[in-house]
C-alpha cells in the first residue's frame, strides 16, 4: 500500500509532464493533422534553454532566491522555446501545408534529427547535471519504516501543471484566438471565409504548444537535474502515446493520458521489471490504436467515401 | 531595366529590412545555445561559458544569406516562373535513356575505377564505408518501397526486420555454425515471418497511426535486444561473428584461404570487393523482384490498395493478404540486408538498429520519391554517400582551425538536408510514375495524381 502510494504521487508527477507535452502533440494534430515528430525534441531543446537560463541567472546575476530564479527561468525558457518552435513552423512546415501527406512528417522527422544534433554540437554530447535547485519534502506517512513522501519538487510540478492547465485551458476555451483555434481545426477554408488569419492561428498553436513544453522542460530540468541531446525522443514518444491515449485532438485528454502513461510506467517500474519500462509504454500505444483508436476522449474518426 | 514588368523589380529597401528582421530573429534563436555553451569545469560544477563571436557569425551568415536570397534567388525564381514551360531538350532525353545501363556499369565497375584512382592502400576505405554503406541503404531503401511506395504502409519500424535478419545469422551461426549461404535465405525467411507477425495487428491502421504504432514495435524489439542479455548480449552485442566464404573458400591468410587458393598475395581487399559485389547483387535482386512483382496480380493489389482501400476491398481484392505480402516481402529484404550487415561487421550491437535507422531509410525512400526505383538509389547516394563524403573532408581544418571536426556536423546536415529536399520537391526527387498497366498508350503519370497512400 506504501509503495504503491508513493508510486501513485511519482506517477502523478511524471504524468503531468508527459501531459504538458502531450497537449502540443493533440493541439498541432488537431489543427493542421499532422504528428509534429520534432516535438519531444523541442522539449529537450526547452530543458537545454532552461539550464542555460538557470546558469546564468545564479552564477552570472547572483540570484540567490530560488523562487524568483525558478520563475525567470520559467519564463525565459517558455519565450525562447516558443520563438523555437515559431520558426521551425514557419520554414519546415509552411511550406508543405496542403501538400502530399507524408511530406510534413518526413520534415518533422528531419527536424528532429537537427535539432537533437544540434545542441550535440553546441552543447556537447555530455549528459549535463546541475546541482539540486529545490530541496526537502513532506512525509507524509510512515508505514513498516516505508517512508511516504511528497518533495517540494513535486509540489511545483503538480502546482505549475495545475495552474498553467487553468490559464491554457481559458485561453483555449474563452478567448479569440482559441475560438479561431478550434474553428481552423473545423474546417481551415471556412474559418477563412469568415474573417479568421489561418496561418497566424496556427502560428499561435505552434508557440503554445512550444510554451507549454518549455514549461515541462523546465519541470524535467528541476525534477531530475539532469539533461542530454538525446533527451527529447523517448518522452517525445511517450507523451504522443499520451496524446493518443486520450484522443488525440481533445486536450483534456492529452492531460488524462499524460497522467495514465506516468502511472503506467512507474507502477511497471515498481512492480514488473525498471528494464522494460518504456516497453510497456509502446504496448499501451499500439493496443491503444489497435483496439480504441479514437482513444478515451477523442471522436472516432469516419471515412467517407 | 525599363522592360521589367513592375513585379520583377527587386526591391532593395524591403531586401535590406528583410534581412535585418531575420538575423534579428536569429539572433534570438541562437542566443542561448550558441552564444552560450554550458561546460564542466576542474571542479565538476557546469559553468557558462560565452561565445560572442560565434554567435555573431552565426547571425551574420544568416542575415547575409537572407539578404542573397531576396536580392537574388528570389528575383530569379520570379523570372522563371513566367517563362513558358519548355519541353526537355533532346539531349535529356538521350541522357535518361542511358542513365540506367550507365550507372548500373558504373556499380558494377565501381571496384575497379576505386583501385586504379585510389591505389590498393586507400581502396579498401572507399569500397567499404562508401561503396558497401551506400548500397546497404539502397538496399533497404528498395525494400521498405515495396511496403511504403507500392502499399502505401507507412512503415517507421522497418529497422526491427533489419536487426531480425542480423540476430539470426549471428546468432545461427555462432551456436550452430551454419555457413552464410544457408542462413542468407533463412534470415530473410525468418524477418518475412517477423514482418507477417507484427503486420497482423496493425491491419486496421492507417497513415501516422500506423507509421506510429510500426516505431513502437522497433522501439519494443530494440529493447528487448537490449534487455535479454542470455540471448543477445545486451548492449555489449555480438562478436566475432563468422564472415561469408568465398564458396567455401574463407578469405584469410591461411593456405586454404582466397589469395593462397588463386595464388594471389594475401590481402584484406579481395574480401572488401566480394562483399561489395555480394551486396550489388542483393540489391539488384530487389530491385529485379521489386519490378516483376509489379506486374503480377500482388504487385497491382498493392497498388491499388495505395490508391483507395475501399475501392480495393469492394473490387474483392483481399486487403489483409494484400497489406500481409506487403509486409512480408519488404521484410524479407530487409532480413537479407540484416544478414549481409552482421557478416560484413562481424559486430553487431543494438546500436545500430536505432529508430534514426528507420527513419532514415524511410526518408530514403520519400525523398527519392515514393515508389520510383531509381530515385530511392539516388536518394541513397545523396543522403549516405554525402553524409560519409563528411567524413574525408579534411581540408576544412584548413579553413576552421585544427579542432574543427567536420563529422560531427554530418547528422545535423543530414536532419537540415531532410527538411531542404522535402520543401524543395515534396514529391521526392523522382515524382513521375510508370504505370503497371496501360490502355493504348504508354504515359508518364504525375506524382500529384498518384496517391500517398494512407495505408
Amino acid at each position: 500500500m506504501e509503495v504503491f502510494l508513493q508510486q501513485l504521487i511519482n506517477g502523478i508527477t511524471l504524468g503531468s509532464i508527459y501531459g504538458l507535452i502531450a497537449i502540443g502533440y493533440t493541439m498541432v494534430f488537431g489543427i493542421i493533422g499532422m504528428v509534429n515528430f520534432a516535438h519531444g525534441d523541442v522539449f529537450m531543446v526547452s530543458a537545454f534553454i532552461a539550464l542555460v537560463a538557470f546558469l546564468l541567472l545564479t552564477s552570472f546575476l547572483g540570484i540567490s532566491s530560488i523562487a524568483l530564479a525558478l520563475f525567470l527561468v520559467l519564463i525565459v525558457a517558455m519565450l525562447f522555446t516558443s520563438l523555437v518552435n515559431w520558426t521551425i513552423e514557419r520554414l519546415a512546415y509552411r511550406p508543405l501545408r496542403g501538400s502530399f501527406r507524408l511530406a510534413p512528417l518526413i520534415s518533422a522527422i528531419g527536424m528532429s534529427i537537427f535539432l537533437s544534433n544540434f545542441v550535440q554540437v553546441t552543447q556537447g554530447p555530455r549528459n549535463k547535471s546541475i546541482p539540486p535547485m529545490v530541496q526537502g519534502e513532506f512525509v507524509l506517512f510512515t508505514k513498516n519504516d516505508y517512508p511516504v513522501t511528497l518533495s517540494f519538487k513535486q509540489l511545483i510540478i503538480w502546482f505549475v501543471t495545475a495552474v498553467l492547465l487553468a490559464c491554457f485551458w481559458y485561453l483555449v476555451s474563452k478567448t479569440r484566438l482559441g475560438r479561431a483555434q478550434r474553428a481552423c481545426e473545423q474546417d481551415q477554408k471556412m474559418a477563412a471565409l469568415v474573417g479568421v488569419d489561418v496561418d497566424r492561428t496556427i502560428s499561435m498553436t505552434f508557440v503554445i504548444a512550444a510554451a507549454l513544453a518549455a514549461v515541462a522542460g523546465t519541470m524535467y530540468l528541476m525534477y531530475y537535474g539532469v539533461v542530454s541531446f538525446a533527451d527529447g525522443f523517448v518522452p517525445g514518444v511517450k507523451a504522443f502515446t499520451a496524446a493518443v491515449l486520450g484522443g488525440i485532438g481533445s486536450l483534456p485528454g492529452a492531460v488524462v493520458g499524460g497522467i495514465l502513461i506516468g502511472l503506467i510506467e512507474t507502477m511497471w517500474s515498481a512492480y514488473f521489471s525498471i528494464d522494460y519500462k518504456d516497453v510497456a509504454a509502446f504496448s499501451v500505444l499500439a493496443i491503444t490504436l489497435i483496439f480504441l483508436p479514437q482513444g478515451l476522449f477523442g471522436r472516432p474518426d469516419v471515412e467517407k467515401v | 531595366m525599363g522592360g521589367d514588368a513592375p513585379g520583377l523589380r527587386v526591391d532593395t529597401v524591403r531586401a535590406l529590412r528583410d534581412a535585418g528582421i531575420t538575423a534579428l530573429l536569429a539572433f534570438g534563436l541562437f542566443l542561448p545555445l550558441v552564444g552560450f555553451q554550458t561546460v564542466t569545469d576542474v571542479r565538476n560544477d557546469l559553468i557558462l561559458v560565452t561565445r560572442w563571436p560565434l554567435l555573431l557569425a552565426v547571425v551574420a551568415v544568416v542575415g547575409i544569406g537572407r539578404l542573397a536570397y531576396s536580392l537574388a534567388v528570389e528575383p530569379w525564381l520570379r523570372q522563371r516562373a513566367l517563362l513558358p514551360a519548355t519541353p526537355a531538350p533532346a539531349w535529356r532525353v538521350q541522357a535518361g535513356k542511358w542513365f540506367l545501363p550507365f550507372a548500373i556499369g558504373f556499380v558494377v565497375a565501381y571496384p575497379a575505377i576505386v583501385l586504379a584512382t585510389a591505389g590498393f592502400g586507400r581502396a579498401v576505405k572507399w569500397i567499404d564505408n562508401f561503396g558497401i554503406q551506400v548500397l546497404i541503404y539502397v538496399m533497404l531503401g528498395w525494400g521498405l518501397n515495396i511496403v511504403v511506395g507500392l502499399a502505401g504502409l507507412l512503415d517507421l519500424g522497418y529497422v526491427a526486420f533489419y536487426a531480425v535478419g542480423a540476430y539470426s545469422y549471428a546468432l545461427l551461426a555462432k551456436t550452430f555454425g551454419f555457413s552464410f549461404w544457408i542462413l542468407l535465405p533463412l534470415a530473410g525467411v525468418l524477418a518475412s515471418f517477423w514482418g507477417i507477425l507484427l503486420g497482423f495487428p496493425v491491419l486496421r491502421l492507417r497513415g501516422d497511426y500506423l507509421a506510429i504504432v510500426t516505431l513502437a514495435f522497433g522501439e519494443i524489439i530494440r529493447i528487448v535486444l537490449i534487455n535479454w542479455v542470455d540471448l543477445t548480449n545486451g548492449y555489449a552485442g555480438i562478436t566475432g561473428i563468422p564472415r561469408p566464404t568465398f564458396f567455401g573458400i574463407p578469405f584469410n591468410a591461411e593456405d586454404d584461404g582466397f589469395a593462397a587458393v588463386f595464388g594471389l598475395e594475401f590481402s584484406p581487399i579481395y574480401r572488401t570487393i566480394f562483399l561489395y559485389y555480394l551486396i550489388l547483387a542483393l540489391a539488384l535482386l530487389t530491385a529485379f523482384v521489386t519490378v516483376r512483382l509489379r506486374r503480377l496480380p500482388v504487385g497491382r493489389a498493392w497498388e491499388a490498395l495505395r490508391e483507395d482501400e475501399i475501392a480495393c476491398r469492394s473490387l474483392g481484392i483481399n486487403t489483409t493478404n494484400t497489406k500481409l505480402t506487403a509486409f512480408a516481402m519488404g521484410a524479407m529484404f530487409a532480413g537479407f540486408a540484416g544478414s549481409f550487415f552482421a557478416a560484413r561487421q562481424g559486430f553487431i550491437s543494438p546500436d545500430s538498429f536505432t529508430f534514426l535507422e528507420s527513419a532514415t531509410i524511410l526518408s530514403i525512400v520519400v525523398l527519392g520519391g515514393m515508389g520510383s526505383q531509381i530515385g530511392v538509389a539516388i536518394a541513397a547516394i545523396a543522403m549516405i554517400g554525402g553524409t560519409e563524403i563528411m567524413r574525408e573532408l579534411d581540408f576544412l581544418k584548413l579553413i576552421f582551425g585544427s579542432t574543427f571536426d567536420p563529422t560531427q556536423y554530418r547528422m545535423l546536415l543530414f536532419g537540415f538536408a531532410m527538411v531542404l529536399i522535402m520543401i524543395w520537391r515534396p514529391r521526392g526527387l523522382i515524382s513521375t510514375r510508370e504505370p503497371s498497366v496501360v490502355l493504348k498508350e504508354r504515359k508518364i503519370i504525375g506524382a500529384d495524381l498518384v496517391k500517398e497512400g494512407h495505408g
